[in-house]
């Protein structure tokens, strides 16, 4: 017969014969197959001194991306909380007063901005649907906490820092192809989210 | 006279026990160790260099930990058990002879603190009361588990007790006709190693010795994965921490038993020709030392083996492990037995 692995072993009820009946030779094999693994590679990874490599597109932490003046990105459209199966984005926004150029690109941005990262799957649907750029999932990790309130990052932690060498890296996962992917106007999220689709939807609602 | 006799034996009181709670508390780390580096893993290895505290932690937190004496418990009896346990564990290592005797200002000192001429039996009868430490903790603990536990261990311990003592009466006849370890260690000096005349006593012996110490595959008195931890279900911090390391103490004190009668404990090859290489003197202080450090080197590799076969075996189950001892350990040891009745009797070495 055609057998699908070749580990496939036929079961006999025949007698066992003397040597199988003592079960030494048996102990004696499988401590010789114990031992054998004293001298193998040891498999463990010392995890704070060493990580194990991840992915270059690695969904992680979250970073709220400046742009090359220093300015928010973030323009508090609330799409990436829409986005979100998780639920885990809240912000609240507010207007940009005249003078703030520098520190907000546009004229309404996100005076609070928070996300849940005990509710947040790392799924990147929000990044895919920031219409700035704005929001990106990078390849650090979410640090442990002792209390389930400082999981929930404020834009302390989730803005990078507005020096140039501090800047959080997301050129692996914006990439050229993805930013042209980015452009094409019947992009999903683009149909999903446009003020029309929302405006269709509340009124099937009502 | 007197006094530097009190000296000695209390000195080597104290370092024996010292010994045998050190190599104990070394014993949790190594296994720990073993167990990860024929698992592929590293083992514990954060606390202090290559994780050497490990044991120190482990015995602070075992103190530090809340102590629960259940309120339907037996309390006098539900602290006795782990004391017994522990105090018959450590008056195992009292027969033993660590190295050879040596002449210090004139007196003849034994690196043994008593060499009673009934050693074994006294060794047989210490390990025995220890089951009532055992016994005496399932049983007042006042917990179904912990008393199914207590039976199992019991039922298994005084099984296993007779099939050794018929290894060790073997032993005996071929040794000699002496029970003091002492003679019995000092007839391996000229000879072979009394391996060579009993291998199959020793085989039963060590197996026996694997179920008395509970060490796996004969591990059912704890079975962590199956009773919620057997006969000591119900107790926590350092009395739990007694039991275990009872168990470790046991391990090594079974160790230096086997090295002993079977391997010529403190004798090894070429031992006469190697002192007299290096020019020592009969009676020196060195020769025992160099005894006493090859023969450790024996035990130590006694409880490595005994680590081997815990992470190598999977457990018995409880009728298999009867099985075992009443069916075909105690025949096969009979069977030792007058074989080496029969040829000592050839050789002329027992008249009926």
């Amino acid at each position: 017969m055609l057998t699908l692995t070749n580990r496939k072993k036929v079961v006999s009820n025949k007698e066992q014969n003397l040597a199988e009946k003592i079960y030494l030779p048996a102990v004696i094999k499988g401590m010789s197959i114990t031992i054998s693994h004293l001298f193998k590679k040891k498999a463990t990874i010392q995890y704070p001194e060493e990580e194990r490599p991840r992915a270059p597109v690695y969904r992680g932490k979250h970073v709220l991306k400046r742009d090359e003046n220093g300015a928010e990105r973030c323009t508090a459209c609330g799409l990436c909380a829409l986005a979100c199966p998780a639920e885990a984005i809240t912000m609240v926004a507010a207007e940009r007063k005249p003078g703030e150029e520098h520190l907000y690109r546009e004229e309404k941005y996100a005076k609070e901005y928070y996300i849940n990262m005990l509710r947040c799957i790392f799924c990147g649907l929000c990044e895919e649907a920031c219409p700035k750029e704005a929001i990106f999932l990078t390849d650090r990790l979410v640090e442990p906490e002792f209390w389930r309130e400082d999981f929930i990052y404020g834009k302390d932690k989730l803005v990078e820092p507005i020096e140039k060498d501090k800047r959080i890296d997301v050129s692996k996962r914006q990439t050229p192809a993805v930013l042209e992917f980015k452009k094409i106007p019947g992009l999903r999220h683009n149909i999903l989210y446009s003020p029309k689709t929302i405006s269709n939807k509340k009124k099937q609602n009502h | 006279m007197l006094t530097s006799f009190l000296i000695v034996k209390i000195s080597l009181c104290v370092v024996v026990f010292a010994i045998s709670l050190g190599i104990a508390a070394y014993s949790t780390l190594w296994e720990r160790k073993f167990a990860a580096f024929l698992q592929d893993r590293i083992g514990p290895n954060r606390t202090g260099p290559g994780g050497v505290l490990q044991p120190l932690a482990d015995g602070g937190k075992l103190f530090f930990k809340e102590e629960i004496i259940p309120d339907v418990s037996n309390k006098f009896l539900f602290i006795l058990g782990p004391s017994l346990f522990m105090i018959t564990a450590l008056m195992t290592g009292v027969v033993i002879p660590w190295g050879k005797d040596f002449i210090w200002n004139g007196q003849r000192i034994a690196l043994q603190i008593t060499d009673i001429n009934v050693g074994i039996l006294y060794l047989l009868g210490v390990v025995s009361i220890g089951v009532y430490g055992i016994m005496i903790g399932g049983w007042a603990s006042n917990n179904k588990y912990a008393l199914l536990g207590a039976l199992r261990a019991s039922s298994q311990m005084i099984s296993y007790e007779i099939a050794m003592g018929i290894c060790i009466i073997a032993l005996i006849i071929s040794a000699g006709g002496t029970l003091s370890i002492k003679e019995i260690v000092e007839q391996q000096d000229a000879g072979y190693a009394n391996v060579v005349y009993q291998p199959i006593g020793f085989l039963l012996f060590f197996i026996c010795a694997l179920a008395e110490t509970n060490r796996a595959p004969f591990d059912l008195p704890e079975t962590e994965s199956e009773l919620v931890g057997g006969y000591h279900t119900e107790y926590s911090s350092m009395k739990l921490g007694l039991y275990l390391f009872a168990e470790y103490i046991n391990m090594f004190i079974s160790s230096a038993v086997m090295s002993a009668l079977y391997f010529g404990g403190y004798n090894f090859p070429f031992a006469s020709e190697i002192y007299a290489a290096l020019g020592l003197q009969e009676g020196s202080l060195a020769i025992s030392l160099i005894g006493a450090a090859v023969y450790f080197i024996k035990i130590i590799i006694f409880i490595n083996v005994f680590m081997w076969i815990r992470w190598t075996l999977p457990r018995f189950r409880f009728d298999q492990l009867m099985n075992l001892g009443w069916r075909y350990l105690i025949p096969l040891s009979l069977l030792n037995l007058v074989i080496t009745i029969v040829i000592e009797y050839i050789r002329g070495n027992i008249n009926i």
